[in-house]
């Protein structure tokens, strides 16, 4: 395949950004898009330009570190999936594709398609934990059943990867599809309830802070997940909220 | 310097306890003017900076990635071993202790692992304290699967997800930490070098990745945790981060490298597809409890399948090879990784291999569907159940098992496992080689720690399935933080680090003058060229199957590469800003080092030992002929590598192994 990317440059934080055009020849359907970018910047920095920098790790869609938006969508034009599982089979010969970081307020680019997340830290950071001893001898495992469900369900929550898509394609750049993950892992836990009310609350609050903008059930973020996290969690964590403050 | 491994006297029972019983202890109020670095935030290192946080101590944390909650160990699907006996099958630490060092080829350090083992079920207790999802069975207590290796049910799981849910358990322990301010983290920064003051590590040099600047940081203790180097052959199931750097700098700055060429190849990763892959993904083993291993018995029934023109559904049961139940009828698909690995490379190499380059097997679930199947008509009371009904209730008991791991395999292949076998082929994977350290975690350099997959001590010449996260959260939470408290209370009154020293002078210039090299070299090669370059010759003369002529000739070329790459690479950008090019070529400078002391070390271990089949050592008649040949009167050793200069003069320090619990025999699973 032969296509031409329209892809973002901005140096750093304070530079002004703009969109370039570039041309990839050969690119076969069974490279991952990542390795189709690589292919790009082996191109650059062999004719002494700098690469197009763009985040990602474990390429097997599981460390959350890809973002990008791929033609106007998060993770680009599949479904449930990161970047790092999108396959070029996606595209067409002749295609041009626009990708571009993340926006959103609460994310500022660092540089070409990187965006800084640590207003997702600051939110764990609040109050996204269970205030156990770590260097203790707590209880026995078994001595605290959980039903089945429970446990399935706090996993679905908790398979969160905190990439960001979610933000990165509401139109408000709310975040509560991930912090209602967050929330509801731990509120269908029998652990950690003691302390609930004032998780929820500084988790929240945090998030006020951080700027992400509120929900209004349009379910972008749902559709765009890459690991399928439900709609559920942010009316539970609006649930768990409101019985907070009552 | 004689290698002392430190290992406290007594019965291998009570070793730890009596250790535990008589250390030195830091006074809560002490620890508070106590500074330790700890450098990667996986589950090694993470549980670690959470655990002395949560003592008391100053932590310092260090991640490449913008959060801890990134790094690899969220990659390990299957899950972590405890010897809980919850299944009533004959668990004990005595049994975890035994299936370790037995799956390790008896190369790993006895006291370790039982240690290892003694403190598995903690592990799990803490981790459910602090919210991670196991699963559960229908009476609310937690279940477990069984892993290569072993013969009871001792593997705690999160579905498919069990490294990533045990390392947000650590990384929400960490934000605790950091909540509270003792510790503090800094993301995006890699650490370049340590710094000794008077022998002792005092500090390291990083950078931050954002803004390139380069930073001092002191601290009483170093902690590396920096996992391992299975990036040196280029493609591997590593993050594409993974990285030697840090203990390979330490190593350079007096601390031995032990092992180096114990790596594992797993057995089930997806196959490689062309010259531009990036990096190879890995199936968990958890797969091998349901699925049945194969090729076509016969060779022109392989030819077709490689040409395309016959599907593997089309092969009728007599005419497949189940080569691993064929071989190991005692264990069959669940033999150990280094065993699965090589009898799928000796398939493929006889040309039994079933895609287009030859190079996969089979791993098929349709008994498995049909299995379940049936128990499920059974449980739903469904009389006469047709067979495609069966079929599906199977899918669906799979697809609850491993159901993120089949929709992984979809999207890299564009293939249906649930309709078609997946097809697998081995792939570098954990390396169980790294620095030396003693039985308290010390390295070779006063105060200088390291644990996780970047030491050496617990897994031998091969790693049992689960026991990676186990070893990682091991020395974190439970292990460090006494063996470290022991060296510290020398410390309580030596005061804040000062980094305006000659010492941190001179490092940091060594830092900075290498990254103005790079920058102002400006060669013609980019780093992957020579990284490819490199992994090339890993891979054919120093992968799962060795001689001594090509690690010889292994050794001479990647010198050549390496000193082509100093010649000739060329980096773009400048060092004051980020830039990802000169990350890159700082870290394969350092795999074009630590890939020659690799093969060296290969090339001085003349057995077949592990996943590493040496050629020249094999059992020639027997039962066990044509399997690896294991010499335990030659090389019954680590091989600790001094830093000398060039790879090539590394000078090499043995540390014997004593077996006084197990007895040394060939391993058979038959």
């Amino acid at each position: 395949m032969n296509l031409t990317l329209k892809i973002w440059r901005q140096k750093d934080s304070d530079a002004k950004g703009q969109m370039v055009d570039y041309k990839v020849t050969d690119i076969s359907e069974h490279m991952s898009f990542l390795e189709m970018l690589d292919v790009l910047n082996e191109q650059l920095v062999n004719a002494g330009e700098e690469p197009v920098a763009f985040d990602h790790d474990c390429r097997e869609g599981i460390c959350g570190m890809c973002s990008l938006y791929i033609n106007g969508e998060a993770h680009g034009p599949d479904r449930g999936i990161t970047t790092c599982q999108l396959h070029m089979r996606m595209f067409n010969d002749g295609d041009t594709i626009t990708i571009e970081p993340f926006r959103a307020a609460a994310f500022p680019v660092i540089k070409d398609l990187i965006v800084d997340r640590m207003a997702f830290e600051r939110i764990q950071q609040a109050g996204g934990y269970i205030s156990v001893n770590t260097s203790g001898n707590t209880q026995d495992a078994n001595s605290l059943p959980i039903s089945k469900h429970a446990a399935d369900e706090a996993m679905d929550a908790a398979a969160c990867i905190g990439c960001g898509a979610c933000v990165a394609t509401c139109k408000n750049s709310s975040a509560m599809l991930f912090v209602g993950a967050k929330v509801s892992q731990y509120a269908l836990l029998p652990q950690g309830q003691v302390e609930a009310a004032d998780r929820v609350k500084n988790m929240v609050a945090q998030m006020d802070l951080e700027g992400f903008g509120n929900c209004t059930n349009t379910g972008a973020c749902e559709v765009e997940c890459p690991k399928g996290i439900s709609l559920d969690n942010i009316a539970r964590m609006n649930r768990e909220l409101m019985k907070a403050n009552l | 310097m004689a290698l002392d491994s430190k290992i406290p006297k007594g019965p291998i029972k009570d070793k730890w306890t009596i250790y535990k019983d008589k250390i030195d202890l830091v006074n809560p109020a002490n620890k508070r003017n106590i500074d330790v670095i700890v450098v990667g935030t996986g589950l090694a290192g993470g549980s670690a900076a959470a655990t002395l946080a949560e003592l008391g101590y100053n932590v310092k944390a260090f991640a490449y990635q913008d959060s801890p909650r990134r790094a690899h160990s969220i990659a390990a699907q299957g899950g972590i071993n405890a010897a809980k006996n919850y299944m009533g099958d004959g668990d004990s630490n005595y049994r975890l202790f035994y299936d370790t060092v037995k799956g390790g080829d008896y190369r790993s350090r006895e006291a370790n692992v039982h240690r290892l083992a003694e403190v598995s079920g903690n592990i799990i207790d803490q981790c459910v304290a602090q919210g991670v999802p196991f699963a559960r069975d229908y009476g609310g207590l937690l279940d477990n699967r069984s892993f290569g290796g072993v013969l009871v049910s001792r593997t705690f799981y999160a579905k498919g997800q069990t490294g990533q849910q045990l390392l947000l358990g650590c990384y929400s322990a960490m934000n605790r930490q950091i909540a509270r301010g003792k510790i503090e983290m800094f993301n995006r920064h890699e650490m370049l070098d340590v710094v000794k003051v008077d022998g002792k590590a005092r500090g390291i040099i990083a950078r931050d990745l954002i803004t390139g600047e380069i930073e001092r940081h002191s601290a009483h203790a170093v902690v590396i945790a920096t996992g391992g180097y299975g990036n040196v052959y280029f493609l591997s199931t590593n993050a594409m981060g993974s990285n030697a750097t840090a203990a390979w700098k330490i190593h350079k700055k007096g601390a031995y490298f032990a092992n180096p060429c114990f790596t594992q190849i797993h057995p089930t990763c997806i196959p490689r597809s062309g010259d531009y892959q990036s990096k190879l993904t890995l199936m968990s083993e958890s797969l091998r409890n349901d699925g049945r291993i194969w090729v076509p018995a016969k060779i022109e029934d392989a030819k077709a399948i490689q040409a395309g023109k016959l599907k593997p559904t089309e092969i009728a049961e007599e005419n497949r090879d189940y080569y691993l139940e064929r071989r190991y009828p005692a264990f069959g698909n669940l033999v150990p990784r280094d065993v699965a690995s090589r009898a799928a490379k000796e398939r493929c190499d006889a040309g039994f291999g079933v895609n287009a380059t030859g190079e996969a097997v089979y791993l098929d679930f349709a008994s498995a569907f049909e299995r379940y199947g049936t128990e499920q008509a059974k449980i739903h009371g469904i009389k006469n159940p047709s067979k495609a009904e069966i079929i599906k209730l199977g899918q669906g008991i799979i697809e609850e098992k491993y159901g993120n791991l089949f929709q992984m395999y979809e999207k890299i292949i564009a293939e249906n496992p649930y309709e078609t076998p997946m097809m697998i082929y081995p792939a570098t994977h954990y390396t169980m080689g790294g620095v030396w350290v003693d039985y308290n975690l010390m390295t070779t350099v006063e105060g200088l720690y390291c644990i996780g997959e970047a030491n050496f001590s617990d897994h031998g010449a091969n790693r049992l399935g689960a026991s990676a996260l186990m070893q990682g959260l091991a020395d974190g939470y439970f292990v460090l933080p006494y063996t470290i408290g022991d060296y510290l209370a020398d410390d309580i009154r030596t005061g804040k680090i000062p980094t305006d020293s000659k010492e941190f002078d001179e490092v940091e210039k060594e830092v900075k003058d290498r990254i103005e090299f790079f920058i102002n070299n400006k060669g013609t090669k980019s780093v992957d060229h020579f990284h490819k370059r490199l992994g090339k010759v890993m891979w054919d003369k120093v992968g799962m199957s060795r001689n001594e002529k090509d690690l010889k000739a292994a050794m001479v070329e990647i010198k050549a590469i390496r000193e082509e790459f100093w010649k000739d690479v060329m980096v773009p950008g400048s060092a004051n800003e980020m830039n990802v090019e000169l990350e890159k070529a700082g870290r394969v400078a350092d795999f074009l080092e630590l890939g020659e002391l690799f093969a060296k070390d290969a090339l001085n271990r003349n057995e077949s030992c592990g996943g590493h089949f040496r050629e020249e050592s094999v059992e020639l008649d027997g039962e066990q002929k044509g399997e690896a040949k294991r010499n335990d009167k030659d090389f019954a050793y680590v091989s600790a590598w001094e830093y000398k200069g060039e790879p090539a003069d590394a000078v090499l320090h043995k540390e014997e192994l004593e077996f006084n619990d197990i007895e040394l025999k060939q391993r058979s699973y038959k």
